[in-house]
């Protein structure tokens, strides 16, 4: 028999794989993976602010992934060294939200909750939200989806039909701040990146249209939540690690399969 | 012509540009920039590397802000974009037929018959990056065509094609446009070619060097100072003047 507990981990992990399966499938085709790993490290720096203004964790890191994610797009339209840029925020927003979170929860913060996920004792409040932000995601990237593949594609031919290619990479921003915020608890800010990128990476080895490869990405996000939690409950393994263990698994799984069927 | 769908040269230009100045930066790329596009008419943009051409481009669809003056494009242009070079991630899976329908879906007999129209017929299922050079500019153009532009802007669309292919692909646009009646402003290194289908050709080097029929330009000396052999040409050349020839078009009528 299943745990209630072991229910809710399993709802939550799949809350986050809808949504992370698209999103995650435009951070592959953007080369956006150190721009999402900025991003999610810099909710540690919004657990501070939460703790800090008693505000809840979520909007605390909603406001800071949308800030940093905000602030890095605007360095990178500038023209800087972009990696390195990124490079120096992730880790900058990262060691400055430890530090900040010891400073602002003194010594009674779980830190390790916050970096590798806590998805075992996930309530059903914190369900409502992942499963809310997960939807809100998902909405935003089906409306915008035609907009966003056209600029994905060639920001020149975006605009020549009319569209605007800084708004859509608005719409990503605020969707990859969305995602950090609810998958801060089922993740962990060090994983969250690796959610994002390895599905898609997975379906990317598949698939034959944009289309089938965020669709791919989910099923192979929901797969990995599903195998992760089961080795985590059989081998008693930390929860967080063993899903991204078991999406890495099903990445290499993918490249052999690939390397079947064009041999 | 029967196949021009109703539409006629008129006054009122597709799309101009007065005393248009753009920079990147502090560096000045294009100064002074008087132009216009009538419905119809094939322009071509030529200049050496560096002259601002697709630049230029850039501006007059909106993509590159003008430093001072004013690009202005008529109300409801739409226009078919072919850009220099599609750099093609190999992460994003892209079938042909999926890419003709960004942003606008498009039916499959659309899509069938644009690329039957640009000699790719049958391409659809077809990876994107998979394409060969000239399948994929012939691809770029069945896109451009599917809009149904009233102007089509090709940006070198050329490159990297071999000397049947580039010819063949000047006879395509120029039969689209005797069908469509629709402009078509492209840029270009490969003169000689180009020329032929070319109604009036823009000569750029920074500012506009001279413009006129290609037979007009080919004789200034303004073109042959630019397109020298000799690259001591090319560097003595001091573009000091701007003025206009006999066959300059009509500056008066910006909407």
């Amino acid at each position: 028999m299943l745990d209630d507990f072991l229910v809710r981990a399993g709802l939550a992990g799949v809350g986050v794989a809808l949504a992370a399966g698209p999103l995650g499938s435009f951070v592959v085709w953007r080369r956006m993976a150190y721009f999402g790993d900025a991003t999610a490290h810099a909710a540690i720096l919004g657990v501070a602010l939460a703790l800090a203004l008693e505000l809840p964790v979520v909007l605390g890191t909603l406001i800071l992934a949308a800030f940093v994610g905000w602030a890095v797009a605007a360095l990178a339209a500038r023209g800087r060294a972009v990696d390195m840029s990124l490079i120096v925020v992730a880790y900058g927003a990262l060691a400055a939200g430890l530090v900040a979170v010891s400073l602002a929860g003194g010594g009674r913060v779980n830190l390790e909750a916050y970096l590798f996920g806590d998805i075992l004792t996930v309530t059903t409040g914190d369900l409502k939200v992942v499963w809310g932000g997960a939807i809100l995601v998902v909405a935003l990237l089906l409306w915008r989806w035609s907009a966003l593949l056209t600029s994905t594609l060639n920001e020149d031919l975006a605009s020549a039909a009319g569209l605007d290619p800084a708004r859509e990479r608005l719409v990503l921003t605020l969707a990859l701040a969305v995602v950090v915020a609810v998958a801060l608890k089922v993740v962990g800010a060090l994983l969250i990146g690796a959610m994002l990128v390895i599905p898609a990476a997975a379906a990317q080895s598949l698939a034959r249209s944009p289309e089938a490869m965020a669709v791919m990405a989910v099923v192979a996000g929901v797969l990995s939540v599903l195998g992760g939690l089961a080795a985590s409950y059989r081998l008693d393994t930390p929860a967080g690690p063993s899903i991204v263990v078991a999406a890495a698994v099903l990445f290499v799984a993918s490249l052999a399969v690939r390397r079947r069927t064009s041999a | 012509m029967s196949g021009l769908r109703g539409r006629r040269v008129t006054g009122a230009p597709l799309i101009s540009a007065t005393g248009l100045h753009v920079h990147h930066g502090d560096l000045p790329v294009l100064h002074g920039i008087d132009m216009a596009i009538s419905r119809g008419e094939i322009v071509t943009l030529v200049g050496p590397n560096g002259s601002g051409k697709s630049t230029l481009i850039k501006a007059l669809l909106g993509v590159v802000p003008a430093s001072s003056g004013t690009v202005t494009r008529a109300t409801g242009l739409r226009i078919g974009y072919v850009p220099q070079s599609l750099a093609l991630d190999t992460t994003l899976p892209m079938p042909v037929a999926r890419f003709l329908s960004l942003p606008t879906r498009h039916s499959k007999a659309e899509i069938a018959e644009a690329l039957e129209r640009t000699g790719v017929a049958g391409l659809q299922t077809r990876q994107l990056a998979a394409l060969s050079g000239g399948q994929r500019q012939r691809v770029l153009l069945a896109r451009a065509l599917l809009g149904d532009p009233d102007i089509l802007i090709l940006d070198e669309p050329t490159q990297g094609l071999d000397q049947p292919g580039i010819a063949a692909f000047y006879a395509l646009v120029a039969e689209v446009r005797a069908e469509r009646g629709c402009a078509v402003l492209m840029v270009s290194h490969d003169l000689t070619v180009v020329m032929r289908a070319s109604d009036r050709v823009i000569c750029l080097n920074g500012h506009i060097c001279c413009q006129g029929t290609p037979e007009a330009v080919l004789e200034a000396p303004e073109y042959s100072a630019l397109f020298a052999d000799s690259a001591a040409a090319l560097a003595i050349y001091r573009h000091a003047h701007d003025h206009s020839h006999d066959h300059a078009h009509d500056h008066g009528d910006h909407g």
